[in-house]
């Protein structure tokens, strides 16, 4: 049963066709036959796993409701705080590092019924595109051992890609969600800045972080927006609005809706065999009775750069705190107290996580603040203007995820920047703030790896997203696609 | 704008990292490539533009004083690579 979507496994724990501990056994000896060639979990859950299946069932047999994820078994990012957990970032600097409290997201899915089965692998410190600068280990992307699953969420993109898991979260500070849900052949959602609470969540860029959702199919991204978004006590960035049923945004007619294409943006270094794969998509819309509108985004095409300092700014700052005096790696021998911070840090952090501290740390120094990260966030002003322009004409915009699909370990590792180009389509999301989801629209013909299709939607318009995508959804096949492993 | 070495040891220092000189080579290198690439924002007129800190219109948070609960002092110190008499322990900070 492990291949079944959140909503339908819900449906049958609530249906009492199935018992909430033989749902969770069923995953767990899933993930001990497949674990081992994807190797997408840094740490299981699986004690107190069984021990919240047996309450859950508890309460369901005395009639008690268990919450629209009742009993469903979901994954992970191991940057996000569990009570009690070891939450790593798959870094050496954390490897022991056992959070005293849940992230705000951690309750909210408690309290939805979710049983969390485990930790997933990332990024060292969310830092990457290929998941490959984890300290821990290389997951693989399920439909091809030998390829990268993306990144940084990559660990919880491959296990709701290869049945691990019916859900997992993510985080994505510059397309950490969506690339690698385009690379698995998954749904993978950011949601608004603001719409959920980033408390618990180990900071990297605190004004481009968001956590989100991957899911089997947009029904079950719906339910997962639901448990998750809110505004937080601990958290003074997350919104206080009326947050809306997403549930209901489904099944809509997007018949008379318009979709905006950046024509000009997509030359930049695209992908033929990912762009015919998108341009069929387009058709599906328009066979839906969808208007296509070419629009301008002038600007995006500096996202990349205006990310680069930005992210990496806010990085040296929030990376601070690693010091090895408080949490975290502390090195044996040191001379003196300034001598204990160096050694500290150069251990316990990888050469990617270094380099964007030393990128961020020379934006940031005397004499460059100006020239460099004033400047870069003149240009987030902007790109945030052109995307409002952009949003007065049309309901939501479509891009490919990625420019390519997924690529192999050890390729993209000699010179930084060509990892990250892969965030080009990405990260002017995330420069403004806004919605993104990205969805499988079919393979590469010749790697046959997965594409993803991305609808980006203005602030707050989750909802246009989500019936624009499973208008899609119901109408094309590639979201039942399994890899063969 | 070129990056030096000297400016990498610079930065380096900032950054509480220690380099071999190999490493410094190389961050130099990757530096210089990521800066230049930055540079293309150069090319944009910003004259009068105002810089986005934050996306959303965010203000200050007040809250009363209040006295609540706090995490429990054991479980915060049991991260603490040393510690000693309930509080964290560190190298002697003045001479």
């Amino acid at each position: 049963m492990y291949e079944l979507t959140l909503h339908e496994i819900r449906d049958k724990i609530k249906n009492k066709e199935v018992k909430i501990i033989d749902v969770v056994n069923d995953i767990y000896s899933r993930i001990d036959k497949v674990e081992p060639k994807i190797e997408a979990y840094v740490s299981f859950t699986k004690e107190t796993a069984i021990k919240r299946a047996n309450e859950l069932q508890e309460k369901l047999d005395n009639g008690e409701d268990i919450g629209p994820l009742g009993g469903v078994p979901i994954a992970i990012k191991d940057n996000i705080c569990i009570d009690g957990t070891k939450t790593t970032c798959s870094s050496k600097m954390l490897e022991n590092f056992v959070a005293p409290y849940n992230a705000t997201v951690i309750n909210k899915l408690v309290e939805a019924g979710a049983i969390i089965i485990g930790k997933t692998n990332m990024d060292e410190f969310a830092m990457g595109s290929s998941t490959a600068t984890s300290y821990f280990k290389n997951t693989k992307n399920p439909w091809n051992l030998e390829r990268v699953p993306g990144g940084s969420s990559g660990g919880s993109a491959a296990v709701v890609s290869s049945d691990m898991a019916y859900a997992s979260l993510g985080s994505d500070t510059g397309g950490s969600i969506r690339q690698p849900a385009s690379y698995c052949s998954v749904v993978g959602m950011k949601p608004t800045y603001g719409t959920v609470s980033r408390f618990g969540l180990i900071a990297f860029a605190s004004s481009l972080d968001q956590i989100g959702p991957f899911t089997k199919d947009v029904e079950d991204m719906a339910i997962m927006l639901n448990a998750i978004t809110g505004k937080d006590k601990m958290d003074t960035t997350s919104v206080d609005i009326e947050y809306p049923d997403y549930t209901k945004a489904l099944d809509k007619d997007i018949k008379g809706m318009t979709i905006g294409i950046p024509t000009k943006f997509l030359g930049e270094g695209l992908n033929q065999e990912v762009k015919q794969r998108f341009e069929e998509a387009i058709e599906v819309y328009k066979s839906l009775g969808a208007n296509i509108k070419e629009i301008d985004l002038d600007y995006a095409k500096y996202a990349l750069a205006t990310y680069y300092i930005i992210s990496t700014a806010e990085a040296s700052s929030n990376l601070a705190r690693f010091d090895g005096i408080k949490y975290g790696h502390r090195a044996e021998d040191f001379e003196d107290l300034i001598d204990l911070y160096k050694k500290s840090r150069t251990e316990g952090f990888g050469t990617e996580v270094k380099r964007r501290i030393m990128l961020g740390t020379y934006v940031l120094s005397s004499g460059y603040y100006d020239a460099y990260y004033k400047r870069a966030g003149q240009v987030r002003t902007l790109i945030i203007e052109d995307f409002k322009k952009a949003f007065k004409d049309v309901d939501v915009i479509a891009l490919p995820t990625a420019p390519n699909v997924s690529f192999k370990f050890g390729e993209k590792t000699e010179n930084p920047l060509e990892m990250y180009l892969e965030d080009i389509f990405t990260v002017p999301v995330n420069i403004a703030g806004l919605p993104a989801l990205s969805i499988p629209c079919g393979f590469a013909e010749t790697s046959k790896m997965p594409v993803g299709l991305q609808l980006i939607g203005n602030l707050f318009e989750e909802e246009k997203i989500l019936s624009v995508a499973h208008a899609f959804e119901k109408n094309t096949e590639h979201h039942n696609m399994k890899p063969n492993i | 704008m070129k990056v030096s070495e000297e400016e990498v040891k610079h930065i380096a220092g900032l950054a509480r990292l220690k380099f071999t000189d190999e490493e410094i080579t190389k961050y130099t290198k990757d530096l210089a490539g990521i800066v230049e690439f930055a540079e293309q924002l150069n090319e944009i007129d910003v004259t009068d533009i105002k810089p986005t800190a934050h996306i959303l219109n965010i203000h200050n948070v007040f809250r009363k004083d209040e006295i609540g609960k706090s995490y429990d002092r054991e479980k915060l110190l049991q991260n603490a690579p040393t510690k000693a008499a309930g509080c964290i322990s560190v190298p002697k900070v003045v001479e």
